[in-house]
């Protein structure tokens, strides 16, 4: 522009950008990308950095959860259902477990329901810490992630003390729980808790004065409240929007009516929102496993009512193959640690009554008829639990939200269908809403936040 | 609203769609015929008494082989069948398949305003395995949709993009279905596109 122009030129240099021919380009992301989580793929329309439209595709981690389901005993899925959210197992065991005691009309010992409550509850600190770790890191916080990773680590200990596994726990029975919690678990709870809090204080103060983390969190994937119902969002993605659907306190199951504790909400329904929703999550779930540890009731009335002397679990084995039973009648098994609390004496407060239904303690099974008859009825092919015919839905509020299981019972020793509603699968499915008219370095935090696990996505 | 008003009011609304209904377990469920199925939920969307505004799960049963596995009864080695015991309730059982098709599309309904749910059945034949979609009521139905068309082929009229979602194009068959051979293996050698 430095020559003066006619009148004519400059209306003709002015329309020009507008002529400027653009065509939209299309990039693929995933399903090897590292933000994809290694299998997701979306093809996403681009005009400049924005992106215009986009296409999400799934399936990449299907192993066929509900086919197998079919095929193996009512027990035999519990291990499946570990593999659905793997961050936090204790829930999917959990739904799956109280779906099928429906099914079966059995209730369970309240000291059960508050295990299953404390362990759920801790896996779901666990979840959101790798949830919004993981989102963090992909921003270019490491350090949070690192941080998070070592409190969901103080975590999983408990988690181990009790079921003995980190992840793949496969703690809850139809009709009870494996054990019992160790004692004096409280300590190691306090502890732990000590620290996860510790964490989530640092992480708090690097994040949320961090420019770099709240620029791109504010703002960036916004749904509102009646799109998210309309695509049937629940748990804190929902939450952030500012709707307090909560499977615990709209549809209260085991005991959690009896708990105290704050659903919290958002108000914008971005991914800050659903930072902020997910970190005061973790305090209310560690307020409930504090409550809950102060409410159990007690285990075993009489303890050790074996009065018997205490025999390693492998030398009664030995012993009750020989036929030697009256050596092991009235001693109580030893099993290993991870294997305690689930002996004759803790039996009747972590398991329902009903003899059809949960495999006898090892002192019984191993030491009178009553007891091997119990377990062979269980265990053996074309035995098992055999619930009566019918169909049922059971809702529990996982780690992202509502998580169903319905079942159908041909009143056969296996399930005639199981199907899973997997929170994240309804997320993912407005995704695409989620990033159009978003930028592309959006996608980032938008999917961080979806807290997408392939297990429960894909099944 | 309880359980049995819920299903009265469907009833009531629509007596020539429902063919039948049960509430076993405390859920409500009531079978609807195929032909009313958008209008029924549009209904129970629509309706205040019901604001079921969350469309919770949709899945199909696919009953070909139901009750043709030997059942035998509890704890009946003895060749004599042993009552269930007073904990497992027997009293009020189960209808049953709701009908004698093929496929059963299964759909949950929740509404936060009142915080009931429904479930509704439309029994779908094998022969004519399409019924009308929800996505127009229910934007979160198109992939719930398009799992029901991957697992068990049933198709949905009016869904603007019928295509496999967990399974991959070109694969044969439908693995939900019970005659699909659990152990069939298809395995995918090379790109897809």
């Amino acid at each position: 522009m430095a020559a003066n122009p006619t009148p004519g030129t400059t209306t003709a240099a002015r329309a020009e950008p507008a002529q400027l021919e653009t065509r939209d380009m299309l990039l693929n992301i995933g399903p090897a990308h590292p933000a994809m989580h290694g299998i997701i793929r979306i093809v996403a329309k681009l005009d400049g950095e924005q992106i215009r439209s986009a296409e999400v595709e799934i399936g990449y981690l299907h192993r066929g959860f509900e086919k197998m389901a079919e095929v193996v005993d009512y027990n035999g899925v519990i291990p499946y259902t570990d593999r659905l959210n793997y961050v936090s197992p204790l829930i999917n065991n959990m739904g799956y477990c109280m779906a099928v005691e429906k099914l079966l009309g059995i209730t369970v010992p309240e000291r059960c329901h508050y295990v299953r409550v404390i362990l759920s509850e801790i896996s779901r600190v666990t979840d959101h810490l790798t949830c919004v770790g993981a989102t963090a890191m992909e921003l270019g916080a490491f350090t949070v992630f690192l941080y998070m990773i070592k409190a969901r680590e103080f975590l999983w200990e408990l988690v181990e003390k009790v079921t003995g596994a980190r992840m793949t726990v496969t703690y809850c029975r139809v009709g009870g729980v494996k054990a019992d919690l160790p004692d004096g678990f409280q300590e190691p709870c306090r502890k732990a808790f000590q620290e996860t809090r510790k964490v989530i204080a640092e992480a708090q103060g690097l994040l949320q004065r961090n420019r770099i983390f709240t620029d791109r969190m504010n703002g960036t994937g916004v749904i509102s409240a009646e799109d998210a119902v309309s695509y049937g969002i629940t748990g804190p993605f929902l939450r952030a929007c500012g709707a307090d659907y909560d499977v615990r306190k709209d549809c209260p199951y085991a005991v959690y009516d009896r708990l105290p504790f704050d659903v919290p909400v958002g108000t914008r329904g971005d991914n800050m929102d659903r930072f902020l929703v997910r970190m005061e999550e973790m305090e209310q779930s560690m307020r409930i496993v504090e409550a809950a540890l102060r409410e159990i009731p007690p285990g075993p009335v009489l303890v050790n009512p074996g009065t018997g002397r205490p025999i390693p679990a492998a030398e009664m084995v030995d012993l009750a193959k020989m036929g030697k039973i009256s050596a092991i009648t009235g001693g109580c098994a030893v099993a290993c640690p991870t294997l305690e609390g689930s002996g004759r004496d803790r039996h009747p407060s972590i398991a329902t009554d009903e003899k059809r239904v949960f495999l006898p303690p090892k002192e019984d099974g191993y030491g009178n008829i009553e007891g091997l008859m119990q377990q062979f009825k269980l265990v053996m092919h074309g035995h098992g639990v055999r619930p009566p015919k019918g169909e049922v839905y059971f809702p529990v509020e996982g780690a992202n939200g509502e998580l169903g299981f319905y079942v159908v019972s041909d009143g056969s020793g296996s399930a005639y269908r199981v199907r899973v509603r997997p929170p994240c699968f309804a997320i993912m499915s407005a995704l695409h809403m989620l990033l159009s008219k978003d930028m592309i370095a959006d996608m980032v935090p938008t999917f961080g936040s979806v807290n997408m696990i392939g297990g429960e996505l894909d099944r | 609203m309880n359980t049995s008003s819920l299903i009265e009011s469907v009833k009531v609304r629509f007596p020539a769609a429902v063919s039948a209904f049960h509430a076993w377990r405390g859920d409500a469920t009531v079978v609807v015929r195929r032909e009313f199925l958008l209008e029924v939920a549009r209904h129970l969307k629509e309706d205040p008494a019901l604001k079921m505004n969350y469309l919770m799960d949709l899945t199909a049963v696919d009953y070909s082989t139901f009750g043709k596995k030997p059942a035998p009864a509890l704890f009946s080695s003895s060749g004599v069948a042993v009552k269930p015991a007073a904990q497992i309730p027997d009293e009020d059982p189960w209808p049953g398949p709701p009908s004698s098709s093929r496929f059963a599309v299964v759909y949950h309904f929740y509404s936060t305003a009142h915080k009931h749910r429904l479930r509704l059945l439309v029994p779908v034949e094998e022969t004519a395995a399409q019924l009308d979609s929800l996505t127009a009521l229910w934007p979160g139905a198109d992939w719930l949709e398009r799992e029901t068309w991957d697992m068990f082929g049933i198709a949905f009229r009016g869904h603007p993009n019928l295509k496999r979602i967990l399974m991959y194009e070109g694969f044969e068959g439908h693995p939900l279905r019970k005659d699909y051979p659990v152990n069939r293996r298809q395995p995918l050698i090379g790109p897809v596109n």
